[in-house]
């Protein structure tokens, strides 16, 4: 079958990138161990943010929208930063990564079900409201974020900048297990839920008529999704394009409208592009950019094609 | 009427603004200002206020026209992309010649903001037939794109706080001699009222203003170019104010109707006197500390917007 060729296709480029990364040049088993546990940090990374930008995009019926649009990015960054201008960069909040990514994710997942519950009274579901209600709270944190980093002293803005953009070269060994944990405990918890998903893009309406829970299935959906972005982000920092690239890419690789065939190749993708993008900021520029910043460049640039693609004049 | 209480509001909250600040200036002691009071009056809190006045108005005027042009009322230079550009040409401006004058570097951050601004236009033309909310989205991933864009020079040049810088309105550093070109607002806005009629029959829509004898293409291209260059020369003087250009219209539309030209006085007043209030409060709030008029207007305009918000869904039904 065709789909199931490009899939393995995929998965076989998705390696030897890692491969490559792992393996070229290596000189020893420290190196080894660092390289592997950045890969393991891609591949989580991977697993979490392309099928939650999935989900997402059947619930919202709209292929340009990624979780992160509804403010968890901004609230991420408002935590470093209000951490580092308040307790200073030495407090434990900061300087133990494990205290930091327990406040940082628990606060998003905070953030994202407060949002949820807040809009979803009486019954009543309108996913637009949540969404804009969402992007203008994002709004407020931003302006808070940038009041506290324009007065911040130059040597911290420098510590927070390095929260600020998604980077595999920090990754604490020891949160891989907890973040690979809740993945796990999602996908397990979904595992009933994804032959749904292709009755729910079809709309509301309908999804309602073919005998789905809408509200029950919807707020599942919602929770896993923002687990799965709150322990992303918190791992690793905002990846702001990544989900909204890879499942788009997926989409017109394997052109097929099965959702588990591409949440399988979104991840896939994902993991290739987190791995490219880690060889090229390390082999080949030096580390003078991040790896967010690479992806989110790419992302929007193919962000604007796809709008003007679909909407020809 | 109403524009007479917002005058009065305006001009009564603007001579009070002149007596907020650090150094105490009484009403009382104006007529025989110390050296340093003098020079304080002067130097800082006239300009100040000269400054909140022009951006305030500029940009609520610049959120009315895209308003009008994009025929979408959450529509406004910070959601479309416009303020993005502006910011992503002063980078540009920087960095090509970090000597460049004030003007040339507004200059560049024009011609950027302007391409935003077009950009943004074909963008909501491809896009009209969806529904209304959809547009806004759409520009915030927009200006999402030039801010990756723009993070990505930034960052390779260790300028980011900088850029943040002109993310975030700030008053308190307006002197003089450091504010005068925000005075290009003042011809612009003339500009507008010239055009005003125009603009009303361009938001009809493309057949429509054609048919009623209206160079279509060439008002959009006027409007864009004063929102571009509002947008130009207050991000790089004072930095962005967020929701401004997107809730004054809103309100000023709620009594006033879509008619711009009886609109745009209003808009003005309401956006300087807007601004004047969250910069007081800002000022007052930690005393003898200040928080930014950026930081103040994020707050009460996520409030406004998500009234707004919460209103549109019940008319909706």
């Amino acid at each position: 079958m065709r789909v199931r060729g490009r899939l393995v296709a995929v998965a076989v480029v998705a390696a030897a990138l890692v491969a490559v990364y792992v393996l070229v040049g290596l000189t020893g088993s420290y190196a080894l161990s660092r390289r592997v546990v950045k890969m393991a940090a891609v591949a989580l990374v991977a697993s979490s943010v392309a099928p939650a930008t999935i989900i997402f995009q059947t619930m919202t019926h709209n292929r340009i929208l990624a979780p992160s649009i509804i403010g968890m990015d901004s609230l991420y960054l408002l935590t470093q930063t209000a951490t580092v201008f308040f307790l200073g960069a030495t407090h434990l909040a900061w300087a133990d990564a494990r205290v930091n990514f327990v406040i940082a994710s628990a606060l998003m997942l905070l953030f994202a079900l407060g949002l949820y519950r807040l809009f979803v009274v009486r019954g009543e579901h309108h996913l637009y409201f949540i969404l804009l209600v969402g992007i203008v709270l994002g709004t407020l944190f931003q302006s808070l974020v940038s009041f506290l980093q324009m007065l911040i002293d130059p040597n911290e803005f420098l510590v927070v900048q390095g929260r600020m953009f998604a980077g595999f070269n920090n990754v604490p060994v020891e949160l891989l297990g907890v973040a690979a944990g809740a993945v796990l405990l999602m996908a397990i918890w979904m595992l009933p839920t994804l032959r749904y998903l292709d009755v729910l893009a079809l709309g509301r309406d309908h999804a309602v008529n073919l005998g789905v829970d809408y509200p029950a299935l919807t707020r599942r959906l919602w929770v896993a999704v923002s687990v799965l972005v709150a322990v992303s982000t918190a791992l690793v920092g905002p990846i702001t394009f990544l989900g909204l690239l890879m499942a788009n890419l997926a989409q017109e690789l394997l052109a097929t409208y099965r959702r588990t065939v591409l949440m399988a190749g979104a991840t896939l993708l994902s993991v290739a592009a987190l791995a490219g993008a880690v060889l090229v900021v390390e082999r080949v520029l030096g580390f003078s950019t991040t790896v967010s910043v690479i992806v989110n460049l790419a992302g929007s640039a193919y962000f604007l094609h796809l709008i003007l693609k679909e909407h020809p004049a | 009427m109403a524009t007479a209480l917002l005058a009065g509001g305006l001009a009564s909250l603007a001579l009070v603004s002149i007596f907020v600040g650090v150094v105490p200036v009484t009403p009382s002691s104006l007529w025989e200002l110390t050296p340093l009071q003098a020079q304080i009056v002067w130097a800082s809190r006239l300009p100040r206020l000269a400054s909140i006045l022009l951006a305030g108005a500029g940009l609520s005027i610049a959120g009315l026209i895209m308003q009008q042009l994009a025929r979408n009322r959450f529509v406004s230079p910070t959601t479309a992309g416009v303020m993005d550009g502006a910011r992503l040409g002063a980078l540009v401006a920087v960095l090509l010649a970090g000597s460049a004058s004030m003007l040339q570097r507004i200059a560049i951050a024009f011609l950027f903001a302007l391409g935003a601004a077009l950009a943004f236009m074909a963008i909501v033309r491809r896009v009209r037939l969806r529904d209304p909310i959809f547009i806004p989205l759409v520009g915030l991933m927009f200006g999402n794109v030039i801010n990756a864009a723009a993070t990505f020079i930034a960052y390779r040049h260790n300028l980011l706080q900088t850029l943040v810088a002109w993310l975030h309105g700030d008053f308190s550093t307006v002197l003089r001699g450091r504010y005068e070109l925000l005075y290009l607002v003042v011809p612009l806005v003339a500009l507008a009222y010239a055009y005003a009629y125009r603009f009303t029959i361009a938001g009809m829509g493309d057949e429509a203003a054609t048919s009623l004898g209206i160079d279509y293409q060439r008002v959009v291209h006027v409007g864009l170019a004063i929102v571009a260059s509002v947008s130009a020369v207050v991000v790089l003087t004072v930095g962005s104010l967020p929701f401004l250009g997107l809730i004054v219209p809103n309100l000023v539309s709620l009594y006033r109707g879509d008619h711009m030209r009886n609109a745009l006085l209003d808009t003005a007043l309401l956006g300087a006197l807007l601004v004047l209030i969250c910069d007081v409060i800002g000022r007052v709030v930690v005393f003898p500390y200040e928080v930014s008029v950026g930081l103040v207007m994020g707050i009460l305009g996520s409030a406004a917007f998500l009234v707004l918000l919460v209103r549109s869904r019940y008319r909706a039904g």
